[in-house]
């Protein structure tokens, strides 16, 4: 079988008029690429972490830029409103992926058994992540007003509570669940395709050979379905931690980080620092910190993921 | 999948033109940025004087007052030409005054002989100055506006609930004349049954996002005596923004937060409290003076509202909104902008401001005798004016606000600590941000 | 039907029972989903004080003024003012005088959904086709430093649209880029590729190289292998890559609200920002959030079958 250098080794006679070398045409290709992304993601990361060291404004543009060290990174890992602002996220994070997983895989799960019109179902269970995170924020500020919004009186409906006498999203305790069940409303049709591509990626034969060994349905799952799936929930696990990691449009939409400061998510934050204070020299050095800890936390994800895909 | 691809070629190709072709604004054309409520809608109306008479086309970009700030300062600080005017909120002054974001208008003023004696001399300190006190002109006094309540008239007219009311405070039941009364007054209307249907004492600001609970607030504390600084231009500000009479002004407002609002109003300004007052849900709304003249029209409670002035306390105080025009000084049509100013100017055109439902700074229009019967709130804004209050209106007005914003819903919807702890931690926040501007 | 074939089907088939109660969870879960959506989708059709009714009406009269107001603004006028004005011009005319209110004049929607449309399939568009491009390359030959490099490309997506957007808000300043189509397009696009190159690379690899040497042998370029061989073969992939730009990008927030004002806002930033005549005209959002919905759902829908392929990856093996 011909290898790829045994054809890029071809003499010349086979590279026609409009025949490129496979070098040029490698780097033609990748070129574009690299150029976009250096020129909008890596030249401004460099410039953030600039920024970091000084005391830039970015609503003073004039002013005499002054070096200031490694003050706004002592200040941020320092400050109270940060750490509040990162365990905020973290139980939102952790909450959603929970959840998500959960629901997500339950539903692949049963998906899978391939009842009739599974297809179509699928498909509406599709819907709702393909709307704007910024206007479904929006939109269920609508459903959670305790008085003229839906959700309260559906649960009043089931329970017997009175509509007007909890808020999702002006209670200190609540307004977390609040944001945390949008989310899962949102992106556990997300989970449950990575998870069902999981589940039809395993071979008929497998469970062939488990029935004939007479192992119990209990036990196929958990000795083939779930090991066999793992790799694809933890990558659907990667995947929704980022992103909400990074959340900001839903939530600033939803409860605009409120009440006080209950929901405020370390990206809202984060805005809230770089375009409404304008300390743009602070916000880079928050931006920075959250870019090494996603960054960090990926890695060593994605380490144990390829462990887990090798077995 | 060929012609899926002919198509998606074809597409980003028209947007790629599209999008390369955008050119700057045609010939004269102007766009006047304001915030999007019922003010707007009648400058609209009162513009169409001006298009006739030089020709030029009036462009509108009305943005709601939740995303007003946000959208315009990104807009001022990126060098964006989206707009030529600007009505700009009072407080963003200092900031665009030092950055260059609007033209100074002296010397326009001096030629064409627009005295700033002729306006309400608490409006030109307010929307057209900085530094304060000095006679540099950033913008034309353009719309008076001070925080005011709303009431239902109607409700206070029950013979059933007077006896009642009476009885209990051993006075009528009429506007309060304090915050205290005020207080009284919402909590005996909150849970009452009126007209079979549940109603709430008051609707007040709690917005966390933009100013809302700020403009709320200071409401309450400016009456009480709240002051930013012990002496003006010192950010002194230990003593008079924490004092025990701005602790029970802070208190004052969570308490009518507490007991007397409707549910789920954590997160409410000028909308929120205009749909709980028109829909029949709360006996007084909180709401700037702009907002009077829609009312007084509603087809549903228009005949039913009645206005008082903000409550005093220890003094009478009101918290200032209001916003003057400025000439933002990237336009492309100086001329044109220039000349809506002049136009604005004039006596007549201020009058019929006035009469369409603006609030006109000029004292031609305020000084009339005719002024205080010309609308039912006219006399209480008259009397609103008189005492108001602003925030600070530094170049770093929004780190000030944003720290008030979060110390004020903190306290008084999420219930963090103590009064005094929010005081006392503003002026710590505060602090901070005067050393990192180098006043202090 | 099945319950005659119960005996004869394979052993790993599901029993009726499984499936049957497979069925109600599934369904049950997805009818719950849909409620806040036919929610919205029932405001849009209402009147703004049914809207806002406490407590809420399941049951109410359909109007047309949440899809008119969306489309136009209107000043409240007096009676004999409106009288004064000749018949109404249009349904929507006639609508919004039933209120007292005359129509002023468009609204900002329109130019809103249309810079989205720009927007959004431009950006995609260009992502996937840079993305096609740079992923046959990683597949096909020895990149130096490849593997470091996709992951390089890949981090690039950790940032929060925030961090990034401090840089880019600054530099698009002083390039002029602020509040363009064309800068919007080249951030998403950035954001987007990395993302495209990944799936991609995936899908091509599992395109067996025999194809195309088969083609250069009979006499075709590499370049005239990859168009004509390659790309077809890679559709369902393109496909489904294309969804997720355009999800993506049809569908942003942050970095619009940022960086765009007037002339290049798409309609996620509008759309939270339509009010009525006091809080939120929540049946003009139900109008705009429906109408803006619609082509994604039609897109996908039209492209279901490769959505399931995309959402692997690759990145996972059999």
């Amino acid at each position: 079988m011909a290898s790829v250098d045994a054809i890029s080794n071809r003499p010349a006679a086979h590279r026609g008029l409009r025949g490129l070398s496979d070098r040029a045409i490698a780097w033609l290709f990748i070129a574009p690429t690299m150029i976009l992304l250096l020129a909008i993601n890596i030249f401004p990361l460099f410039w953030t972490i600039y920024l970091s060291f000084t005391n830039y404004a970015s609503n003073r543009p004039n002013r005499p830029v002054v070096n200031v060290g490694l003050r706004w990174y002592r200040d941020i890992l320092n400050s109270p409103e940060v750490w509040a602002a990162m365990q905020a996220t973290a139980h939102f994070v952790f909450w959603t992926i929970v959840l998500q997983t959960v629901i997500g895989f339950g539903l692949a799960y049963l998906i899978d058994r391939k009842f009739r019109g599974h297809a179509l179902w699928t498909t509406i269970i599709l819907i709702p992540m393909m709307l704007s995170p910024a206007v479904v924020g929006n939109f269920w500020k609508f459903l959670y007003q305790p008085q003229i919004g839906l959700f309260n009186h559906v649960i009043s409906f089931f329970t017997g509570i009175p509509a007007s006498s909890f808020e999702m999203l002006g209670s200190v305790a609540l307004a977390p669940w609040a944001i945390v069940i949008v989310d899962t409303w949102m992106w556990t049709p997300y989970v449950m395709l990575i998870c069902l591509a999981g589940l039809r990626s395993i071979p008929d034969y497998i469970y062939e050979a488990a029935e004939v060994d007479r192992a119990s349905k209990w036990r196929q799952f958990w000795s083939i379905t779930l090991p066999m799936a793992l790799p694809f929930i933890m990558l659907a696990v990667l995947f929704r931690g980022i992103e909400n990691f990074k959340m900001f449009d839903m939530v600033t939409l939803l409860t605009g980080g409120g009440p006080g400061s209950t929901t405020e998510l370390a990206s809202i934050t984060l805005k809230r620092q770089a375009f409404e204070a304008y300390r743009t020299g602070y916000s880079s050095a928050f931006a920075i910190i959250l870019f090494v800890a996603v960054f960090g936390l990926a890695n060593i994800y994605v380490k144990a993921l390829n462990r887990v895909k090798q077995r | 999948m060929k012609t899926i691809l002919k198509t998606a070629t074809a597409l980003a190709t028209v947007g790629f033109v599209f999008a390369a072709s955008q050119t700057a604004a045609q010939a004269d054309e102007l766009t006047l940025c304001w915030a999007a409520w019922d003010p707007a809608n009648a400058l609209v109306e009162l513009s169409k004087d001006f298009e006739k008479q030089s020709g030029t086309t009036m462009k509108y970009e009305f943005v709601p007052w939740p995303n007003f700030a946000d959208r315009v300062l990104n807009e001022l600080n990126s060098g964006g030409k989206l707009c030529d005017l600007l009505i700009g909120d009072s407080q963003w002054i200092g900031g665009s005054a030092e950055n260059g974001y609007y033209v100074k208008l002296n010397d326009f003023f001096d030629k064409e002989g627009i005295k700033m004696d002729d306006f309400a001399p608490a409006t030109v300190y307010a929307y057209s100055t900085w530094p304060k006190v000095t006679p540099n002109y950033w913008a034309l006094p353009a719309m008076g506006d001070a925080n005011g309540w709303f009431y239902r008239k109607d409700w206070f007219a029950k013979p059933e609930l007077q006896a009642e009311f009476k009885a209990k405070h051993n006075r009528d039941l009429a506007p309060p004349k304090t915050w205290e009364e005020l207080k009284e007054i919402a909590e005996f209307f909150q849970g009452r049954e009126i007209d079979g249907q549940k109603v709430y004492g008051a609707a007040i600001f709690t917005e966390r996002a933009s100013e809302g609970i700020t403009m709320g607030a200071t409401s309450a504390l400016y009456p009480y005596g709240f002051k930013y600084e012990t002496t003006p231009g010192k950010y002194d500000m230990e003593g008079a923004v924490n004092s025990e009479d701005a602790v029970k002004g802070l208190e004052m407002y969570k308490a009518i937060y507490k007991c007397c609002t409707p549910p789920g109003y954590t997160d409410s300004y000028m909308g929120e409290g205009l749909d709980a007052f028109k829909s029949g849900q709360v006996a007084m709304m909180m709401n700037w003076f702009a907002f009077m003249p829609g009312m007084a029209k509603d087809e549903k409670v228009g005949d039913k509202t009645g206005f008082f002035v903000n409550p005093g306390q220890k003094i009478a105080a009101s918290t200032l909104g209001g916003q003057g025009i400025s000439v933002v000084a990237n336009t492309d049509n100086m001329e044109g902008a220039l000349a809506y100013i002049k136009w604005f100017s004039q006596p007549d055109v201020q009058k019929k401001w006035w009469a369409l439902g603006g609030y006109a700074a000029h004292n031609v229009v305020l000084n009339d005798p005719g002024f205080k019967d010309s609308q039912p709130f006219a006399a209480q804004f008259l009397e609103a004016m008189g005492g108001v209050q602003d925030f600070w209106q530094e170049p770093a007005y929004a780190s000030l606000l944003q720290a008030m914003q979060k110390r004020l819903h903190d306290y008084v919807v999420a219930d963090k600590g103590t009064a005094k702890e929010a005081l006392d931690g503003l002026i710590v926040d505060w602090t901070a941000i005067f050393k990192e501007e180098g006043k202090l | 039907m099945s319950a005659a074939l119960s005996t004869a089907h394979s052993v790993v088939e599901p029993t009726v029972t499984a499936k049957r109660v497979a069925a109600a969870v599934v369904i049950l879960y997805a009818l719950i989903s849909l409620v806040p959506l036919l929610w919205i989708f029932a405001t849009g059709w209402k009147t703004p004080p049914d809207s806002i009714s406490y407590p809420p009406k399941i049951v109410f009269n359909p109007s047309l003024e949440g899809y008119c107001n969306l489309f136009t603004t209107r000043t409240r006028q007096t009676s004999e003012y409106i009288q004064a004005l000749g018949p109404p011009q249009g349904i929507c005319d006639k609508v919004t005088r039933q209120r007292e209110m005359v129509i002023a004049g468009p609204s900002n929607y329109m130019p809103r959904f249309v810079n989205s449309l720009i927007i959004a399939f431009g950006s995609t568009f260009l992502a996937v086709s840079l993305g096609v491009l740079s992923a046959y390359a990683f597949s096909r030959f020895k990149i130096p430093l490849a593997d470091d490099l996709l992951f390089f490309i890949l981090s690039t997506r950790m940032m929060p649209p925030i961090a990034v957007a401090i840089p880019i808000y600054l530099m698009y300043r002083e390039v002029g880029l602020s509040d363009t189509a064309l800068g919007m397009i080249l951030l998403y696009t950035a954001v987007n590729v990395s993302l495209a190159v990944w799936l991609l690379k995936g899908f091509i690899d599992e395109i067996p190289r025999e194809y195309e040497e088969a083609a250069m042998i009979d006499g075709y370029t590499r370049l005239q292998a990859f168009f004509k061989v390659v790309l077809p073969q890679a559709a369902t992939g393109i496909a489904a890559t294309g969804i997720f730009c355009l999800i993506f990008a049809w569908n942003e927030y942050a970095f619009a609200v940022l960086l765009t004002s007037g002339s290049a806002q798409t309609a996620p930033p509008f759309i939270p920002t339509i009010i009525g005549e006091g809080g939120m005209d929540w049946p003009a959002v139900g109008a705009g959030t429906t109408l803006f919905l619609i082509p994604i759902l039609v897109f996908t829908v039209l492209l279901r079958k490769h959505l399931l392929r995309g959402i692997t990856f690759g990145a996972v093996r059999k």
